[in-house]
């Protein structure tokens, strides 16, 4: 064999080996989540003070509502931490899920351009304001994705009466991010949690237009993927991770997490 | 917003660890992804070069049509074989770099296979009275053909690792994006243009894309390195 030849394949053999390499040895649980958790940054905020008290590592995957209860439902995710009651019901109903807690809230807001060319801001109640933005026919920028998000989009249009559909509608099949840089391009209304719109940073000219209607609360469930469903569901850890985060420690590290002064979700365990 | 290059350079020259990680898993997944489809994809290229058998069009057609196999198609396919509610669900590969670097090496091997192919069937038809004039057979040509073809081998096996480390829609599905465990460079871009920080996106990209252009520098050294060498 030439020299070559032998360094080529020690570094192969090297590659090979660091391939292989487990990643790490500790104990962790999967979380199928919502993109608004994760992109607002409150995972980063906790997670770390949870795996300090009980050394185990919690492993986020970010998802819309709709996704993330499949991986539940398929096994692949030991516990979902999401938004949309109704679904989040079904899924325990149905038996993929041992339990639901309320965990937390925050509320939805109604964004767009600033000079409010639909006149949604006067409006009394949300769906008045949505119904605005259908009258004007001025772009409005939806999910479309069966996310918690979408989901309570839905709820609003249905209780206005009306049926989005036409140019003006654009369903961009995308995460919350993503629908707000298309928004945020398009001059588009666009309904988003106030945690992702915390944490956006290309707001360009958007900004909030209606808020505070009781309708637009949005509360967070967690909920144990069933071992009986799926034995290897690491119930335990699992378990533990919801016992921590509907404790006064979880509630308060979740009341901890700001984004310049501003609170952005509410415990509301307990 | 700051220039996404001063951006770039400063995130390099602190050496941020969550950075350094999230470069290092990139590497290994797609390093990993281009040498298991080289193992696979050299000789299987090669076999289909030589080879005669019924059917031997079909599959050459069907390898060229994989090398557009969408990312995020490839990236399903694996996530329904790991699933827990799939097939290969008892090794709980979902959502690990495992799980990454199977998705990658769906996305690379047809490349290997049908380069491969190629240079090897050009080869072969030029050399072929020789070889065989030499005593040796269709199967012990083969080692002799693919280092004799090993300067446009390697183009094929970078645009292989070009088409992985680009890909976000296959390590986004099977990986989960997760901090610190399956973030790659792509997703992580991904991430960012979702939290709306797009300078931050965008100097992540001018550092993976600086990485590429050292790959494929290196990549170019050794192979005229090589040729001067061994001619």
């Amino acid at each position: 064999m030439s020299p070559t030849r032998r360094h080529v394949l020690s570094a192969l053999t090297g590659l090979t080996l660091l391939a292989a390499l487990p990643a790490r040895a500790q104990e962790f649980i999967t979380v199928a989540s919502t993109t608004s958790t994760e992109n607002s940054g409150l995972f980063g905020h906790i997670l770390p003070i949870f795996q300090a008290e009980t050394g185990i590592e919690v492993r986020v995957i970010a998802q819309g509502t709709g996704q993330a209860l499949e991986t539940g439902r398929r096994g692949d995710a030991d516990v979902v931490f999401v938004h949309a009651r109704a679904q989040e019901d079904k899924f325990v109903a149905a038996g993929w899920g041992v339990q639901r807690f309320d965990v937390m809230y925050n509320d939805f807001v109604l964004v767009g351009p600033a000079e409010d060319p639909a006149g949604a801001g006067p409006a009394t109640t949300a769906a008045e304001a949505m119904a605005n933005v259908a009258a004007a026919a001025a772009p409005f920028a939806s999910r479309g994705d069966d996310s918690g998000t979408h989901v309570a989009e839905m709820n609003l249009w249905s209780t206005a009466g009306i049926r989005p559909e036409g140019g003006w509608y654009l369903s961009t099949g995308s995460g919350m991010g993503a629908t707000l840089n298309t928004a945020a391009q398009a001059g588009a209304y666009a309904l988003t949690d106030r945690g992702t719109w915390l944490g956006f940073n290309n707001r360009g000219p958007l900004q909030i237009v209606f808020q505070g209607d009781p309708v637009l609360f949005n509360p967070y469930g967690i909920i144990l993927v069933n071992p009986e469903k799926h034995p290897h569901v690491k119930a335990e850890a699992g378990q533990k991770f919801i016992d921590w985060i509907v404790s006064p420690a979880g509630q308060r590290a979740i009341a901890d997490f700001r984004i310049g002064g501003e609170q952005l979700f509410f415990g509301s365990a307990g | 917003m700051e220039s996404p290059f001063v951006t770039a350079f400063t995130l390099m020259q602190r050496a941020d660890p969550a950075l350094m990680q999230i470069i290092g898993l990139s590497l290994r997944v797609t390093l990993t992804a281009v040498l298991i489809a080289c193992v696979i994809g050299l000789p299987l290229g090669a076999a289909l070069a030589l080879a005669r058998f019924p059917g031997r069009g079909g599959v050459i057609v069907l390898f060229n049509a994989l090398m557009g196999l969408p990312p995020v198609v490839a990236g399903l396919v694996i996530y329904l074989a790991l699933s827990r509610s799939g097939p290969l669900g008892t090794f709980a590969l979902l959502f690990t770099p495992a799980a990454m670097i199977a998705a990658q090496t769906l996305l690379i091997l047809p490349i290997v296979v049908s380069l491969t192919r190629s240079v090897v069937e050009d080869l072969w038809a030029e050399y072929r009275d020789q070889l065989l004039s030499l005593g040796a057979n269709r199967l012990r040509a083969v080692p002799t053909l693919l280092w004799d073809g090993r300067v446009s081998l390697l183009t094929g096996v970078l645009a292989g690792f070009g088409r992985a480390s680009a890909e976000v829609g296959a390590v986004l599905i099977v990986g989960g994006n997760i901090a610190g465990h399956t973030r790659t460079m792509t997703t992580a871009i991904t991430l960012e243009t979702n939290r709306g920080n797009l300078g931050l996106a965008v100097a992540l990209g001018i550092i993976l894309m600086a990485l590429t252009l050292s790959l494929n520098a290196a990549a170019w050294a050794a192979g005229q390195w090589a040729r001067s060498r061994l001619g």
